[in-house]
């Protein structure tokens, strides 16, 4: 996939093959991709699915991309 | 009678549980055997020799320059390589191959290793894809078990010269 970055040395990235490109929804106060690049697959621990604590903010985590962050260009495997 | 065989039966199953456990834990926190394959780190470690790998340096931070580790495959999570430690984060590194006529240098970015096989002509290593996170090294090996006649500790790098001390 090839995306438009937001803050990174690259303006227009292809994440390699094997790698993920990790956000945090604050976009300018998140250490993410766009500061250390894409994630190699074999780094990912695991996924989060609910919040639990604090019991009002008890739901279930919904995966959204951001319709402006979606990838310019996917590339057919 | 029947009672007891159903007895058994879960009796076996506890105790295949238990034991299946106690192994995930072994190798994943301890060690473990592994069969390398590939021409890359000859000819310290040929085509399918058998090793014997610990995990314990990964989790207390003992790898050191010199050491052979696993790491998950920064391309392809779902295989392991088989490399030699060259620099660790802040070493220097030379990037170029020994065949160029330019040396180029670079220095290894905070929580990565660079990682080279002993087969410097035939190996896909941190030359290729890059310095490869700490976080992929799986475990060390320390020593080999088969061919029996090439029993013992690993041989020290033939590519002495790859290691730059600043």
């Amino acid at each position: 996939n090839i995306f438009r970055t937001i803050g990174y040395k690259k303006k227009y990235v292809k994440v390699p093959h094997g790698h993920i490109w990790v956000e945090g929804d604050h976009h300018g106060h998140s250490f993410d991709s766009n500061a250390f690049g894409p994630v190699s697959l074999g780094l990912l621990h695991a996924r989060a699915t609910h919040i639990l604590w604090p019991p009002q903010r008890w739901q279930k985590l919904q995966p959204m991309l951001p319709p402006e962050r979606k990838p310019l260009q996917r590339e057919q495997e | 009678m029947f009672r007891n065989a159903l007895g058994k039966t879960l009796r076996f199953l506890g105790y295949t549980v238990q034991y299946g456990c106690i192994a995930h834990c072994a190798f994943e926190y301890l060690g473990g055997i592994v069969v390398c394959s590939g021409p890359s780190m000859e000819p310290t470690i040929q085509n399918s020799d058998v090793v014997f790998s610990e995990n314990l340096s990964r989790h207390f931070y003992c790898i050191r320059k010199g050491d052979i580790v696993i790491v998950k495959s920064p391309n392809d999570p779902k295989s392991n390589i088989c490399k030699r430690v060259i620099g660790l984060e802040g070493d220097k590194v030379c990037t170029s191959n020994p065949s160029d006529f330019l040396k180029s240098h670079s220095y290894v970015p905070k929580g990565h290793v660079w990682l080279e096989g002993d087969n410097l002509r035939n190996s896909t290593d941190s030359r290729c894809y890059g310095p490869v996170p700490y976080g992929l090294i799986r475990g060390r090996i320390c020593f080999k078990i088969w061919p029996l006649n090439d029993f013992g500790f690993l041989r020290a790098s033939p590519n002495g010269h790859r290691f730059l001390d600043d």
